[in-house]
């Protein structure tokens, strides 16, 4: 394929090309490719490049040749060998300049890496930075996660019919957004194009960052050469022609070959023999990388860790000549499936653990069918419970009895085990769950919100990555005599610092050994922050398929320097204490579904958009074999298909959302000017006090709507920095909004470093993201040609804003009366007033409501952009529907006292949080949920004050950090948790 | 708490703050420069500060705290020094964060002071006569850190410059003790650094400029920035950054720009003015010595740097280091410096906006720089920093039409 190539050099040229995750080489003799290969290294770069070398004695014999090395794998090896080395993209450059130099962009994806070269113009390229995705490596792992190859994905992506929205910005959102898809039985063909168009997006917003695509894109790169997949999505999101959409044959080889190129002039030259001589001393240097302990020093501290855990074992029953009744606990997790099945006296008559394969419902099926048989009529199944992500997929599909919160099964779980347990601690495939447990009941829970590094998924896809199962791969570790380290960030961090250690020559079982201590940092230090194993409490339970991996469950021993309690069937605890749960509250006879109708069982799917509100929500429709339906996806009980008759309870999110909405919808007179404004961030608030200043002056005012996932993608493409928060970044589809309209002259979002001065704290801050987020705008938005007024003001002096405002509209050009001004600005005020209070009255005659009514209150405590219903993605409704009324920290913070804080209380949006708490903590029926938005520096400093304002009054505390992912999954499992919290406590 | 205490001060910048330590013991107060660096301050950020804060305050967190476990101090006769810029960013907030993880790591008795000039908290008491010393020694710092990048890379003996801003340190450290420190005496001794520099035997060839920007403490502190100076110098680069009187002048400037804007605090502006006045003639004084005494490229004036904001950034922008930081990229594109990197921590509130906000801009009114921006953090992999810095380098020689290369090593291989 690749030797038509003809290039211009005479001279015989070598180009190897170490990337993250394959070596690649390209030999140049007489003017065309003599030889190229492309390997996975799996992870042993010196040796797999000096073996790859081997098959080129016989074409270049002894004849010198020139050398160049590249790729991000590459600089370690080059500059230790004192061989050449050129950065990747230019090489990429050499090779668009000798075979292609019409390209406009040239867009690569590599195993890790994710580039954009700029040809137009000056040269410019982009590169994922820090937080990565959507690269080669994400596909390899979201292949594994559906259970097919990376080509039976592509192939499956072709045939799709719709596209789900997957989280762009790294592989660990993205997780969360397919496993529910999964477990809600969407078909695999839409998720497989939907994770495609979720590598395109992420680099779109991640690298191409709003500029211009001119000319004709050349796509690069192993994952644009075999998914045909991908390069169709991108040529649709691109809107590139067929000509203008390049993909060459050489693309999987491209920075070898730029690198060979580039070597070509180079009067440096190598015979096979020193080159060879040199790799094979390189495959026995050692690098730098940061090396920890062993986890075991020698035989005996191994041993002793094998016979202590040993101990906690189960009771086992032969389900062969057991005859009685028995109970079911089933656990649908994210990744594996767990069925047990218990006699009367709690012994295990039958136990499953499995891969899911990416379709619960079939491996149940199976497996009830495997339990009735064995069954007979000895046994009678007297009731049956299910926990995990498919709860209730799993429940509509079986018939089973009760549904049970994952929390509360292993909590009943634990507690069989060790009835003093006071810290359980669940790693699963992809979530961590611990909690306390206090007054025998479920006292906080700390779930992996955004972040499923470390977890079980994350092992067996890079174990599969080094060719390895996930049970060897632990082992090795084990054995590990200096494991690196490798950090306690995100899974893209730490793919980055194992390119590194692999770089540094660290075998295997020294990666391992890291990850597993990695892992155990993650949890300890990101999801529960604690600093010794005296806070975690006296009798510590670890459970999870995770903490089989002896490997980690020794770091955590070892992290803690404290001995744990892992029961043997650790991976099996959440179904365990289904059965427990089921036993415990069975009644006569169980609904769960007869051997007869489970012949005849069948599922389906279907995708749809509701169509019940302006949400639009994608719904999952699964009908069964009997005619059944669960419909899942929605945000609200509409879509689900129940009634919607029933009045719902008071929820003053929506109360403010039908206030602003009215506040925002004037209608255009045709006649004034208009003022456009965002409704975004700060202005979320602000809306009424300037819609009332300008509307006294006499010109029409234009709120944007609400915001949807489209205002994200409308605007995404002029996102110059990707970490920002999901507020921030819808911004960009407002501002977009405004000047698509056409109906705007002027489009207005102030800056406004103080915020109106509640005297709840120190000082009125605004955060810097929502006091300048104008300045970014104006830098990045072209199409705003000037039109964005954005004067810096000084809201709590009228006097001064007055000055502001006229001085700012003269500089525009617009003469505006002194006096006018001024009236106009106490209107504004007037306006604001009656919005706060009516929010605040409200809020009043709510929590009357709730007593009158024997309902809990909940504040769901963010920011007033927090109301944006793609902001906090409903989570009011859901909060709403499990029984609360909803009050927001806003309709609340004036009730009390200003809150006295450990922290420096300077941003007005802040105070309110903590006054909001200090509310909580004062009123018996009511508890608080904060809302973090993914990206807000702010809150790393707010979460911790609110937590111990909480907990000091012995408060619950529980955080939902919220960002693009669409997925109430985890969010309902903490708020369901918090029910069933609340319920052991009373 | 004068006599009985030891005061431990996190390192920022290692001349600047050697200095300034000098002047604080010789007003009495035992403060001791804390050098440790490496995994174990790493670690004890990671262990005692939320790790979504910022990375600077989880490295001079755990710096302190790693000192104070291993430092062999007596822990009831430490006290912990800490500055507080007071703005809207969340690092005004570095003081409680260090309070809460003193208390989490079970010495919350140990006294923490805070350095600022905006009258926050339990702060360290600042005299006119040290305040006008520690200026002094910021100055000094800042004409050392500028000279010694210009020499650095040029040095005939490998180290000199490092020697040279040595001995310097030490002696202005000496200076500022003495009781009879002038600006007189400090001018007479900046003029004998010129000097010296001058002097300093070198070779002078074609290497690029590489500016930095960004978050101060990263921006500054080899242990925040993975000792990015060192490694651009081990690239063959020359590095150029602006000094640390800008960011002081910059934080007094806000003052007077927020009566403007919104009329508040006037007669703290007034003072400010006048405080300001000062330093921009001390600055330009500097200045002027650097250009008339020597070939070095003296930095620009904070006026001037003021004045570059026109046409990318309002004034108005003050949190963290705020339209300082447009400013800074713009002053040294103008300087001739065409790569410049930015760097902040990972999630950096302000740097959203005036650094990666600012950038697009920046590219389309002067096309041909190079615009970089790295972010730290704990869990950052030092291969992807380097890496990237390493894209701009080679961008910028095939700029100059040279790719980079390294048949030099490929030499010494051979001889081998």
């Amino acid at each position: 394929m690749t030797n038509n190539l003809k290039f211009n050099t005479p001279n015989t040229t070598l180009g190897i090309d170490v990337g993250s995750t394959t070596v690649k080489l390209v030999l140049i003799k007489d003017g065309a490719i003599a030889y190229d290969c492309y390997v996975r290294h799996q992870s042993k770069v010196r040796e797999t490049t000096y073996n790859m070398l081997t098959e080129l004695h016989d074409i270049v014999g002894d004849e010198p040749f020139s050398l160049a090395i590249s790729g991000s794998g590459g600089y370690g090896l080059a500059t230790g060998l004192g061989i050449p080395f050129i950065q990747e993209v230019f090489a990429t450059g050499e090779t668009v300049k000798h075979l292609a130099p019409d390209t406009g962009v040239v867009i690569e994806l590599g195993g890790e890496d994710a580039k954009v070269i700029f040809f137009t113009g000056v040269t410019d390229e982009r590169m994922n930075g820090t937080c990565a995705g959507g690269t080669g490596a994400f596909i390899d792992q979201m292949a594994t996660l559906l259970n097919v190859s990376v080509d039976e994905l592509d192939k499956l992506s072709l045939s799709h019919t719709r596209i789900y929205p997957i989280a762009s910005r790294c592989g660990v959102f993205a997780k969360t957004d397919v496993q529910p898809l999964i477990n809600q039985g969407a078909l695999k063909e839409d998720i497989a194009a939907s994770i495609y168009q979720a590598v395109v997006n992420q680099t779109i917003s991640g690298l191409i960052q709003g500029y211009d695509i001119k000319g004709r894109v050349m796509f690069l790169g192993g994952p644009l050469y075999y998914c045909k997949g991908l390069r169709q999505r991108f040529v649709k999101t691109l809107k590139l022609s067929e000509e203008d959409a390049v993909f060459p044959e050489y693309g999987l080889i491209s920075v070898a070959l730029g690198a060979a190129l580039y070597a070509s002039d180079k009067s440096v030259k190598y015979t096979y023999d020193e080159l060879s001589a040199l790799l094979e001393s390189a495959v026995n240097a050692g690098g730098d990388t940061v090396k920890s302990d062993p986890l075991f020093v020698n035989d005996d501290e191994y041993r002793e860790f094998v016979s202590r855990h040993g101990k906690s074992d189960v009771p086992e029953k032969d389900i062969a000549s057991y005859s009685g009744s028995a109970y079911l606990g089933i656990d649908c997790g994210s990744t594996t499936t767990k069925l047990v099945l218990i006699s009367e006296d709690n012994s295990i008559l039958y136990q499953h653990y499995g891969s899911n394969r990416g379709n619960p419902t079939q491996i149940i099926k199976e497996q009830l069918n495997h339990i009735y048989a064995l069954c007979g009529d000895r046994i009678s199944i007297k009731s049956s419970a299910v926990t995990g992500y498919g709860e209730e997929l799993i429940t509509h599909a079986f018939g089973v009895d009760k549904g049970i919160v994952e929390t509360m099964a292993h909590f009943i779980a634990a507690r069989h085990f060790n009835p003093d347990v006071d810290f359980i601690m669940d790693i699963g495939g992809q979530d961590m769950k611990c909690f306390r447990i206090r007054n025998n009941s479920v006292d906080s829970i700390l779930l992996n919100e955004a972040c499923s590094s470390g977890c079980g998924s994350f092992i067996e896809t890079f174990a599969n990555l080094t060719g390895y199962n996930a049970a060897d791969f632990a082992r090795l570790g084990l054995r590990a005599k200096n494991p690196v380290d490798l950090g306690s960030r995100c899974t893209v961090f730490m793919n980055s610092s194992v390119k590194q250690a692999q770089k540094d020559g660290a075998t295997v079982e020294d990666i391992s050994a890291g990850l597993s201590m990695s892992v155990v940092k993650n949890a300890i230090y990101k999801v529960l922050r604690v600093n010794s194993a005296d806070e975690l409490g006296e009798n510590i339970v670890v459970q999870g398929g995770t903490f089989l991996n002896d490997a980690i469950l020794r770091s955590f021993e070892k992290e803690l320097g404290k001995n744990v309690i892992r029961p043997a069937i650790a991976g099996l605890m959440g179904a365990f204490g289904a059965a427990l749960h089921a036993k415990a509250t069975a009644g006569k006879t169980s609904t769960l579904i007869s051997k007869k109708t489970l012949d005849s069982f069948e599922h389906t799917v279907k995708a749809i958009n509701c169509s019940g509100c302006e949400n639009r929500c994608n719904l999952t429709i699964n009908t069964f074999g009997d005619g059944a339906k669960y419909i899942s996806g929605n945000k609200c009980e509409k879509g689900a298909g129940l009634s919607s008759k029933i009045a719902p309870l008071p929820n003053m999110f929506e109360y403010k959302r039908e206030l602003l909405e009215k506040i925002t919808s004037s209608e255009l007179s045709g006649k004034n000017k208009v003022i456009g404004i965002p409704l975004a961030l700060g202005m979320y608030e602000l809306a009424p006090f300037w819609n009332g200043i300008f509307t006294y002056l006499g010109f029409d005012v234009k709120f944007t709507k609400f915001s949807s996932r489209k205002t994200y993608t409308n605007g995404q493409h002029t996102i110059p920095s990707d970490t920002a928060c999901y507020p921030a970044k819808l911004m960009h589809g407002h501002i977009q909004e405004l000047i698509d309209s056409g109906e705007v002259d002027i489009i207005f979002n102030p800056c406004l470093t103080y915020n109106f001065d509640e005297g709840k704290g120190d000082n009125c801050y605004n955060c810097p993201v929502v006091a300048y987020y104008s300045e970014l705008l104006d830098a990045n938005i072209k199409q705003l040609e000037g039109k964005l007024f954005m004067p810096y003001l000084n809201i709590n002096n009228p006097k001064e804003l007055a000055k502001g405002l006229e001085k700012a509209f003269g500089e525009i050009g617009i003469s505006i009366n002194r006096q006018a001004v001024k009236k106009a600005v106490a209107e504004g005020k007037t306006a604001y007033d009656k919005y706060m209070t009516d929010i605040r009255s409200k809020g009043a005659e709510y929590i009357e409501w709730a007593r009158a009514n024997g309902r809990q209150l909940l504040i769901l405590a963010g920011r007033p952009y927090h109301t944006d219903p793609e902001i906090c993605h409903l989570i009011d409704k859901l909060a709403s529907s499990l029984g609360f009324v909803v009050l927001s920290e806003d309709s609340v913070s004036d009730m009390t006292e200003p809150a006295r804080v450990d922290v420096l209380n300077q941003w007005t949006y802040h105070s309110r949080l903590y006054n909001a708490a200090k509310f909580a903590t004062e009123n018996t029926d009511c508890n608080l949920v904060q809302l973090v938005s993914f990206g807000c520096g702010i809150d790393a400093i707010t979460t911790d004050e609110v937590r111990s304002i909480l907990e000091e009054k012995g408060k619950i505390y529980t955080q939902l950090k919220i960002d693009e992912i669409n997925n109430l999954g985890s969010v309902k499992i903490r708020l369901r948790s918090l029910v069933a919290a609340l319920e052991e406590r009373k | 708490m004068k006599k009985d205490y030891t005061i431990l001060v996190p390192t920022m910048l290692p001349v600047h703050f050697t200095m300034a330590m000098s002047v604080f013991r010789a007003n009495g107060y035992n403060t001791v420069l804390l050098e440790n660096k490496g995994d174990a301050v790493k670690n004890a950020g990671l262990k005692y500060v939320h790790n979504d804060t910022c990375y600077p305050a989880q490295v001079v967190i755990g710096q302190m705290i790693d000192a104070i476990e291993n430092g062999g101090y007596d822990k009831h006769k430490i006290a912990l020094l800490i500055t507080q810029t007071g703005g809207g960013c969340r690092a005004s907030n570095y003081i409680s964060l260090l309070r809460k993880a003193l208390e989490k790591a079970g010495y919350g008795y140990i006294p923490v002071l805070s350095l600022n000039i905006s009258g926050l908290d339990n702060a360290l008491k600042l005299t006119l006569p040290m305040l006008k010393r520690l200026m002094y020694a910021v100055s000094v710092g800042d004409l050392l850190m500028c000279l010694g990048n210009q020499t650095r890379p040029y040095e005939n003996e490998p180290g000199s410059t490092d020697e040279l801003i040595d001995y310097w340190t030490n002696r202005c450290s000496a200076a500022l003790c003495d009781k009879k420190v002038s600006y007189d005496i400090m001018e007479d001794l900046m003029k004998k650094i010129i000097e010296d520099f001058e002097e300093l035997p070198r070779t002078v060839t074609d290497k690029p400029k590489v500016g930095i920007v960004g978050e101060i403490f990263v921006k500054f502190s080899p242990l925040g920035n993975n000792d990015l100076e060192a490694f651009l110098h081990s690239q063959g680069a020359e590095v150029v950054m602006g000094g640390l009187l800008d960011f002081c002048m910059y934080c007094i400037y806000n003052y007077i720009v927020d009566a403007k804007l919104y009329g508040m605090g006037k007669i703290k502006a007034f003072f400010c003015k006048k405080v300001y006045s000062y330093l921009l003639e001390k600055q330009l004084d500097i200045i002027n010595l650097i250009r008339g005494m020597s070939r070095f490229n003296p930095p620009g004036d904070f006026a001037h740097t003021v004045s570059l904001t026109k046409g990318f950034i309002g004034l108005g922008a003050k949190m963290g280091e705020g339209w300082l930081l447009t400013a800074e990229i713009i002053e040294l594109i103008e300087s001739g410096v065409k790569n410049v990197i930015c760097a902040q921590p990972f999630g950096c509130l302000p740097n959203h906006i005036v650094g990666k906000g600012m950038m697009k801009r920046i590219k389309e009114a002067y096309p041909d720089v190079n615009l970089v921006a790295i972010d730290y953090d704990a869990g950052a992999s030092r291969v992807n920093q380097e890496n990237r810095i390493k894209l701009m380098l080679a961008n910028s020689m095939e700029k100059n039409n040279k790719i980079i290369t390294q048949e030099q090593n490929r030499e010494t291989v051979i001889v081998e």
